[in-house]
């Protein structure tokens, strides 16, 4: 399948999150924390494409595998 | 945390009896019910000689080479390794058998986290709270106690201490005196590591700055005089003590620290228990003190023997959140326990109610099978899911304060000294808490 460039949703699984904050840490533009330190998701529809690596940086260092990236062919 | 915890309320809560006047910790033989003798005689063991079939955290060998201990294990096609020691013990060192057991709260209490020759005993607070919630606490109590320390350690809360850990640091760099590059000596540990987060957490909880050696002393009570005989630990005696009497002060003084708040917060209208709040408080200073000293420590131990590594951060900011968590993957300090809370087959393992089980999370941070080269120390590594900070539901609750001590601690470290290296011994503790503890280091150059 062509994937179209630009095209990346991010999820997160708020049971799964345990506040480890690292995704905060490493994309805020994408994951803000509340005041329990858990992590929000910012933005819920296309992540914009200077943002994708951000993101998969952060997927990649979540320790409780509470990040996915679905990229949209 | 689930939906279960966080809507439990007052009426799931098997509440202590008020009537109850056991005192927050005691060890004394009077208080001989608080911690229960473990079958086990550490003068039946002599040295560690297969970790396999004879693990024991506490050998004066394991720390200074857990690395390869943990790496020998595998190798060997050993994912848990057993002891008698403790009255029964067991040691899963692969990151899947680590992961599985963190997040298993049916199977696995965390009624004590600590091995040792006692397990708590009939008077101690029972399960779901144990001695020190929420780290001793099982579901639902535990999402409850911990909703209400997980604000003053949210990321948001703890970020403007930056600027006074930074300050501290300095004053205890300025403190070492004159420095003659390539001649005076440091110890890196005792003169440097060890009095951040003690100063810190100290001032957190409002107690005073010159109990400071106290906390240390206390630290290495609860957590390194594991095989001392239960209802003998006079240490364990003066904490209680001591905790009791600060919060004593803080109900007379309340003022705006972390101390006065437990003994405010309320859950559905209730205020806490004093052994809760004790627990709570107790948790706080022992906790957050000889864990994070051990990564700086660690770290620095590292870079005295990595001059690219320190001239990489100094040079390349950038890559410094990064070195952070490699230090924490690679030189993670905390090894937690569970207790098995009934028979269960673990793979094979046949694990009896009551026995110990350690949760190196250090181990699983250098297994093979989820960390490419893990042995090697890769300071920009990209994907890192470490586990540092453990798993599930217990992650550490002051990660962002340990951090953030970790990385301003090493910034004003390499920065004032760009050049040092390990001279002579160092030394490493013994127990859970992997670190140094005398690390004398030479320094090679001093920034002006």
């Amino acid at each position: 399948m062509a994937s179209t460039v630009g095209e990346m949703r991010v999820h997160l699984d708020a049971e799964k999150c345990q506040g480890h904050n690292r995704c905060y840490a490493l994309a805020p533009e994408i994951f803000d924390v509340d005041d329990y330190g858990q992590a929000v998701l910012l933005i819920e529809g296309d992540v914009p494409a200077d943002l994708h690596d951000k993101a998969r940086l952060a997927a990649s260092n979540c320790p409780e595998y509470a990040i996915t990236i679905t990229d949209n062919g | 945390m689930s939906v279960d915890e966080s809507s439990a309320t007052n009426a799931d809560i098997p509440f202590i009896d008020p009537d109850r006047v056991t005192p927050i910790i005691r060890d004394t033989p009077e208080y001989a019910d608080v911690w229960q003798r473990v079958p086990y005689d550490p003068d039946d063991y002599g040295p560690v000689s297969d970790f396999a079939t004879d693990f024991d955290h506490a050998d004066p060998s394991y720390n200074p080479n857990a690395p390869e201990v943990w790496k020998a294990l595998r190798e060997s096609g050993c994912p848990v390794a057993h002891s008698d020691r403790y009255g029964g013990m067991w040691a899963p060192v692969t990151h899947d058998t680590v992961h599985e057991i963190a997040y298993d709260t049916e199977n696995f209490t965390s009624r004590s986290v600590i091995v040792s020759v006692g397990r708590p005993g009939d008077l101690a607070l029972p399960a779901p709270i144990g001695v020190a919630p929420p780290i001793t606490s099982d579901p639902p109590f535990h999402g409850i106690a911990r909703r209400l320390l997980l604000p003053p350690f949210a990321p948001k809360q703890i970020e403007p201490w930056e600027e006074e850990v930074q300050r501290l640091c300095n004053k205890l760099l300025d403190e070492m005196g004159e420095i003659v590059p390539g001649e005076t000596t440091i110890d890196a540990a005792v003169q440097y590591a060890q009095n951040i987060p003690v100063n810190v957490i100290g001032r957190m909880l409002g107690f005073p700055e010159e109990d400071e050696e106290l906390f240390r002393k206390f630290v290495h009570d609860v957590i390194e005089r594991i095989t001392e005989e239960p209802g003998t630990k006079e240490g364990m005696e003066d904490l209680g003590q001591y905790i009791e009497a600060q919060i004593a002060d803080h109900r007379a003084n309340p003022r705006d620290d972390l101390t006065s708040y437990l003994l405010d917060v309320e859950i559905e209208g209730n205020k806490l228990d004093d052994q809760v709040a004790g627990g709570m408080i107790i948790l706080l200073l022992i906790a957050g003190i000889d864990t994070t000293w051990s990564a700086i420590g660690s770290s620095l131990w590292h870079l005295a023997q990595s001059p690219d590594d320190v001239q990489r951060m100094l040079d390349d900011p950038e890559v410094v959140p990064f070195a952070i968590e490699e230090f924490l993957r690679a030189y993670a300090p905390v090894t937690m326990a569970r207790m098995v809370a009934q028979d269960v087959d673990f793979h094979g393992c046949p694990m009896k109610q009551d026995d110990w089980v350690l949760l190196p999370f250090p181990a699983a941070n250098r297994d093979p099978k989820k960390f490419e080269d893990p042995d090697t120390f890769i300071i920009d590594r990209e994907e890192n899911r470490h586990a540092a900070f453990g798993l599930g539901i217990h992650r550490c609750l002051g990660s962002n304060l340990a951090r953030l001590e970790l990385r301003v601690a090493i910034e004003e470290f390499i920065k004032r000294f760009p050049k040092f290296e390990l001279v002579g011994e160092t030394s490493w503790s013994g127990g859970q808490i992997r670190g140094p503890r005398e690390m004398p280091v030479r320094i090679l150059d001093v920034a002006t």
